[in-house]
Formats: structure tokens, C-alpha cells, sequence
């Protein structure tokens, strides 16, 4: 059986799952960030594998941003977690509960 | 051939993936982050199969290169604990668990009854050239991707500034 569109789009569905099981059920800031890169990539899987079945390359444009702004999101929220740190000697998402109600 | 290595990258990453979210011997951040390399590369893997080759060198340079560089800093720079464990709630657990699962089960079954692709062949072939000049080109009449380039550089530049900005000792 010859892989097609189908597969690709199962195995970034299941990578999705495993992003969004990781951001809901870890307690670690860093592993929880790690998570939402899983699920960026996931969703990356999926456009390329759109724009080869459909023999249009926008959709590679397309992951082409999304990687750069990935990357910029990696850079904000890591720089945001040390002054976190530095604030609470702590990276652990239960501690963080200032804007609790 | 194709399928065999088909099967071989997309196991690997699932598996990777597994082991960065919930790793059964290890709770240390820096496994997490390996097993996050190897996953970005395995997914490089799977778009050379789809003839990305431009987006599979920039995944292994841009995110198993210099972002997970990054994310490895900053985790010898907080320099965690073996994190303890600390109880889950159980409703918090299975509530989060049958959350993913539905959502995966709702996916899934659009995924088999729309059957995308169907019979399609798969054609686009997406090297530099291409890609650039898809990005760049003026020909066509309209002005291609040049814009969002551009803002893309802003993006970038912004982040740079508001990272300095963020992560300066407030004394100063």
C-alpha cells in the first residue's frame, strides 16, 4: 500500500495529541514550552504534506514563516521564563498563580 | 523503499514525541530536550520524503540547530532540580486525557471520511529554487510573498529587542 496524503496527516494528528497531552498534563514551564514546539511542528507536517498532494508550494511558503516566527516565540517566551526564575526561583506552572483569582 | 522509510521516520517521531512529553525514566528537562532533537530530525526525515528538501535543511539548521541550542541555555541557566513529583489530580488527569481523546477521535474521523488525496499522486517538488522563486518573484502580476517577508524581518527584530529588553536585571 503506497503512502499517500492520509498517512501523513494521521501522523501529524498524533503528534498534535501528544503536544497538546504534554502542555495540558506537565507541570514544568520548559516542558510544556517543549510541547507547544511538538505541536507547531505538527501542524508544519501537515502543510507540506498538503502542498505536495496538492502540487502547490504555498503551503512550504507558508512553513517557511511559521518556522521564523517560531523561532521568535522560542526567543520572547524562554527570556520570559528566566526573568520569571529570577523573580521566583521556580519554573513550575503551579507556582505562578499571581493572576489567580 | 519509499513506504519502508515512510514508516521507520514516522515511528521514530511519535516515539520522540512520547518520550519528550512523558518520559517513564527520566523527569529531567534535558532528556526531554534530546528527545526533542531527535523528533525535529526524524520530521526532517519525513519531509525529504515529501520532496520539502529547502524546509527539511532549514528544520535541522533553525530548530534542532540554533532553537534547541537555545532551549538547552536556558535550561543550564535556571539549573532545575530533578523535578519532584508532585501528585496529579486525578480529575485533572482524566479530564485532560478525555479532552486529547476526543479531539483526536473528532480529527481522525474527519480525516477517514473525507479521504483527502485520494488517488493523487503527490507532484510538487519544493528544492531552493522553487521556493525562492515563489517567495521573490514579480512576474506573475502580483508581488508574491516580498510583504510578508519583510514583515517577517520586523517580527524578528522586534523579538530581538523585546528579548534584550525582557531579560535585562531591572537595577540597572
Amino acid at each position: 500500500m503506497s503512502v499517500g496524503l492520509e498517512h501523513y496527516l494521521v501522523v501529524s494528528l498524533l503528534l498534535f495529541c501528544l503536544g497538546l497531552l504534554g502542555v495540558i498534563l506537565r507541570r514544568n514551564l520548559l516542558v510544556v514550552y517543549m510541547s507547544i514546539e511538538l505541536m507547531l511542528n505538527a501542524a508544519n507536517l501537515a502543510l507540506v504534506a498538503f502542498s505536495r498532494f496538492n502540487n502547490r508550494l504555498d503551503g512550504q511558503v507558508m512553513v517557511f514563516f511559521i518556522i521564523t516566527v517560531a523561532a521568535a516565540e522560542v526567543a520572547v517566551g524562554l527570556a520570559l521564563m528566566v526573568a520569571l526564575y529570577r523573580r521566583r526561583q521556580s519554573a513550575h506552572v503551579e507556582d505562578l498563580t499571581t493572576l489567580k483569582l | 523503499m519509499q513506504e519502508i522509510l515512510f514508516y521507520i521516520f514516522a515511528v521514530m517521531t511519535l516515539a520522540c514525541g512520547l518520550l519528550v512529553v512523558a518520559n517513564p525514566f527520566s523527569r529531567n528537562p534535558v532528556t526531554s530536550a534530546m528527545f526533542l532533537v531527535l523528533c525535529i530530525v526524524s520530521l526532517a526525515g519525513l519531509f525529504v520524503l515529501l520532496h520539502a528538501f529547502f524546509l527539511a535543511a532549514v528544520q535541522i539548521l533553525v530548530y534542532a540547530g540554533a532553537v534547541m541550542v537555545l532551549f538547552l541555555f536556558v535550561i543550564m541557566l535556571l539549573d532545575l532540580k530533578e523535578e519532584e513529583r508532585r501528585k496529579h489530580k486525578l480529575v485533572a488527569l482524566v479530564a485532560g486525557l478525555t479532552a486529547v481523546a476526543g479531539l483526536a477521535g473528532i480529527l481522525g474521523r474527519t480525516i477517514y471520511a473525507s479521504a483527502p488525496g485520494r488517488g493523487l499522486a503527490g507532484q510538487a517538488e519544493g528544492g531552493p529554487v522553487e521556493l525562492g522563486r515563489l517567495l521573490f518573484n514579480y512576474q506573475q502580476g502580483s508581488p508574491g510573498f516580498l510583504l510578508p517577508f519583510e514583515m517577517v524581518s520586523l517580527v524578528l527584530l522586534v523579538a530581538m529587542i523585546g528579548v534584550i529588553l525582557i531579560s535585562k536585571k531591572e537595577s540597572a
